[in-house]
């Protein structure tokens, strides 16, 4: 339970925030920062701890948007289950495709490559399938119960957000400490010497993939409920895909707290952008890309990386020998 | 069914070859600078796409306003595209990446976000096209009424081609680059300037995307994301090709091009994309040396 | 007679044109130490390689406690107990020492506390556990060799495939190994080596089998393997052993 500690102090703090202030810009920020968290958890369990970096992430959130979207206005399904099922359409996709590359030995950048292919394909078929509404995309209809997932005020979106994180944290938190973590950070230091071990390389990255693709499914489902409104390109389109990566690398690959630093960080530079410059488009992302080249050029163990050296840094001259750090990249 | 018969007429057929493989020559030129990247560096240029967006906006503003036309202009993005490549290399990815594979696909792909983004904000997304006067002229093949500018894109893919062909087999550069990209610390152990050859070989990519963009200009249109619609079908002919296959690539190309137009006449064009990435899809999980590759 | 735990029949694997192993057949023997030596590039790791399930072979079984196992992927090989060490070292970089063998320990050990306290226990018997909370990339080569050792020990294997542990060693490095190696063996665990230190290979093995362009070419007792001509030619080229002879010098290394 001590080990919690850091994970329910950063719990507590954010859920502070709409007690203090009841800023609508605030909240609507810490709301998209927790997203991105989210959906970058999902991404740092696959690539951080895992060592398989998806380009695709896309294919995952878009599914869990547009199942929770598509189940309510077409067939009329209570929002409540419509998200659960839209969590478990992403985690299943993200076992189907993880078995089929997996299964082909595909790694490194190949993987990459085979992500973003999918990615596309769901994409293109999205904007052209009636049942996502082609190029029009799909709107939820306004119904501001609670039974339908909606609410008048942001502030409870921001504590299902929060919740959702909450389980994120705490699951990567366990993954961490448990044999599938071992197993799944062994395969990506050394998958031969891993399989020389017991492990069985390729269940483990199938297991990885679809809980990560579930928690980006999860990101993608409270965004469909909470803007009630998606297209092909919001859903699938490589925003989300770079974003879900940019936040654990910035933030720190292969750590709990990784993704949400780098969401805070990532974003908080996004809006200082548009206060700096307007609201012209691409700037942001002009801005994002250069920061993902700085960080693997200067800090590629992102803040978290940063924080640990500046730990070891302080504490050195203390002790007469300077304590082994566990790395834990 | 009649449809279908319809469909099978040479007619029909014969201009949808004669196309695919017009169309297939740019497929295979945009090709060969990402096969020649990754047969010398190993690696996979994310950036391939946007590259080849801001080699187009480089040409349609050499139109706008220097008056130039593509093919002219040509002469004078290549060398401008080659530097631009090199210094890429050189400075950015080379030094960014520390070597290590997973950084330097990231960092591929921060370019890639990077240019394509700042096409965005300095352009705005709207489609651009240029008039030109013989944009719209054709000659008669057969059956086929080919336009003129794709005649002549698929020449020059031929005409680069031998080019680079004779570049690398007869220069002490290309042979420098056979060497590098065989083996690579026997070549640096020779003497030979990896860094720079690495540079060279990406400058080289990146000026195959110029001369492509040149010939795509007449008869395409310009946005931001144009390039990513030709770098995905890229990588799905390297893919097939083989990854570092010069042969490869051609061949390759050429076929998606072929494919394409004939799924496109059956299927529609959206699908056809689509029969493309699903042939991407597969090719990697079945066969992910490609026809002629190497084993990655 | 006792079936052997590991019975090598007729394995034979080609690359393409070349036929790297040659209907190589051993056998090692319960609680045992079998060693493979022989001159670079015969095929020792290629055999080890398939026996451990990374490579197929191209014809011939691998026979593992009375199963026919050849074929099994490594991990499944594992399972059933057969470790193997790298002849170019595999540690878990980002991991620490304690982490390292813990992957290892994890197969007979859900929890993580468990895990860990096995770990420790193995790393005292490699003489590591002074270095647990060391990260594995700042290991020496000799510390480095032993957690290869140590991993491998992990899974509580019932036979251990070496292969060239002691390759980089200095000489005292090399002596020390050898009573931690003789003691795993003590406890029950089948050795088969491959190894090109010959006082270790003398001091050992129980059991030689010598390996030369993919064959068997001689198999015994140290001692006589030694002393064999054909062994001898297979090390230091044809006519070797009759110059040696009429010299005068006994064929010891």
């Amino acid at each position: 339970m001590r080990a919690l500690l850091p994970i329910l102090v950063a719990l507590a703090l954010l859920a502070a925030v709409p007690l203090i202030t009841g800023s609508n810009v605030v909240l609507n920020f810490l709301v998209f920062v927790l997203l991105i968290a989210l959906v970058g958890q999902g991404w740092n369990l696959l690539g951080g701890y895992g060592g398989q970096y998806s380009f695709g992430h896309a294919a995952f959130f878009g599914t869990g948007a547009y199942a929770t979207a598509v189940l309510q206005v077409r067939y009329g399904l209570n929002a409540w289950p419509a998200v659960a099922l839209g969590i478990l359409a992403g985690a299943a996709l993200g076992a189907v495709i993880g078995a089929l590359v997996f299964r082909s030995g595909l790694r490194g950048s190949y993987f990459a490559l085979v992500t973003l292919a999918f990615a596309e394909v769901l994409r293109i078929v999205a904007s052209v399938a009636p049942v996502t509404g082609a190029g029009v995309g799909t709107l939820i209809k306004l119904d501001l119960r609670w039974q339908a997932l909606q609410f008048q005020s942001r502030v409870p979106f921001y504590y299902i957000i929060l919740a959702l994180v909450a389980v994120s944290l705490i699951l990567v938190h366990m993954i961490e400490r448990s044999r599938f973590g071992a197993w799944l950070v062994a395969v990506r230091e050394n998958e031969d010497a891993a399989a020389a071990l017991g492990v069985d390389a390729t269940l483990v990255k199938i297991g990885a993939m679809t809980l990560s693709a579930a928690l980006a499914a999860a990101g993608g489902c409270f965004y469909a409920q909470y803007y009630l409104f998606i297209d092909a390109g919001i859903a699938y389109g490589p925003w989300i895909s770079i974003e879900a990566l940019l936040a654990p690398i910035v933030g720190g690959v292969g750590t709990v707290f990784g993704p949400l630093l780098g969401a805070l960080v990532v974003k908080s530079l996004g809006e200082a952008t548009k206060l700096l410059a307007g609201d012209a488009p691409g700037l942001d992302l002009v801005i994002y890309g250069g920061v993902l080249v700085l960080v693997i050029a200067f800090a590629p163990r992102g803040i978290a990386g940063l924080l640990a050296d500046l730990r070891r840094l302080v504490l050195r001259p203390r002790r007469a020998e300077p304590p082994a750090e566990a790395t834990r990249a | 069914m009649l449809v279908a018969a319809l469909m099978l007429s040479p007619t029909i057929l014969i201009p949808a070859i004669l196309n695919g493989l017009m169309t297939g020559a740019v497929y295979a030129l945009v090709a060969l600078g990402l096969t020649l990247i990754y047969g010398v560096l190993h690696i996979i240029n994310f950036a391939h796409g946007a590259l080849l967006t801001a080699a187009m906006f480089a040409a349609f503003f050499a139109n706008r306003w220097l008056g130039l036309d593509p093919y002219a202009a040509a002469f004078l993005l290549t060398p401008l595209f080659f530097c631009f490549g090199y210094a890429l290399q050189r400075f950015v990815i080379g030094p960014a990446a520390h070597g290590e594979d997973r950084n330097i696909l990231l960092v591929t792909l921060g370019l890639a976000v990077v240019i394509e983004n700042a096409l965005l904000f300095a352009f705005r997304a709207d489609t651009r096209t240029l008039d030109l006067p013989y944009g719209f002229d054709t000659i008669q093949v057969g059956p086929a009424f080919l336009a003129v500018p794709r005649v002549i894109a698929f020449v020059a893919v031929i005409a680069v081609t031998l080019v680079l062909w004779l570049i690398m087999h007869f220069t002490d550069t290309g042979k420098a680059i056979r060497a590098v990209a065989k083996e690579k610390l026997g070549a640096e152990l020779a003497g030979i300037d990896v860094a720079h050859i690495y540079a060279v070989t990406f400058g080289l990519g990146t000026a195959c995307l110029a001369v492509a963009a040149c010939l795509l200009i007449p008869s395409y249109y310009v946005n931001p994301s144009a390039g990513n619609a030709f770098v995905l079908i890229a990588f799905t002919v390297v893919v097939l090709g083989g990854m570092g296959s010069v042969a490869g690539a051609l061949v390759g190309g050429l076929f998606v091009g072929v494919v394409e137009s004939l799924s496109g006449l059956w299927l529609g064009e959206s699908l056809g994309q689509i029969g493309i990435f699903v042939m991407f899809i597969l090719v990697l999980l079945l066969r992910p040396s490609g026809l002629f590759g190497e084993r990655a | 007679m006792p079936e052997p735990l590991l019975r090598v029949a007729t394995i034979s694997k080609r690359f393409g044109g070349l036929l790297a192993v040659d209907q190589a057949s051993f056998e090692a023997p319960a609680g045992r130490i079998t060693a493979l030596i022989g001159p670079n590039g015969a095929g020792k790791t290629t055999l080890f390689a398939i026996i451990a399930g990374f490579l197929r072979p191209s014809g011939g079984c691998v026979v593992y406690d009375g199963a026919d196992v050849t074929g099994l992927p490594p991990h499944r090989l594992a399972r059933r107990g057969i470790a193997r060490t790298f002849q170019i070292v595999q540690p878990f970089a980002g991991l620490t020492v304690a982490e390292n063998i813990a992957v290892g320990a994890h197969l007979h050990h859900a929890a993580r506390g468990d895990a860990l306290a096995a770990a420790a226990a193995v790393a005292r018997a490699v003489d590591l556990d002074g270095q647990l909370d060391k990260p594995a990339a700042a290991l020496t080569v000799a510390g480095r060799k032993r957690l290869e050792l140590a991993r491998a020990l992990a899974i509580e294997p019932r036979l251990l495939l070496l292969d060239e542990v002691l390759a980089g060693l200095n000489p005292s490095e090399v002596r020390d190994m050898v009573p931690v190696i003789r003691a795993i063996a003590a406890r029950g665990v089948t050795i088969v080596m491959i190894e090109h230190v010959m006082q270790a290979v003398m001091s050992l093995a129980d059991h030689v089998y010598v390996l030369a362009e993919g064959r068997v070419i001689a198999e015994g007792a140290p001692r006589a393997i030694a002393a064999d001509p054909k062994v001898v030619e297979a090390y230091l080229g044809h006519g070797a052993a009759k110059r040696m002879a009429g010299e005068g010098t006994h064929a010891r290394s």
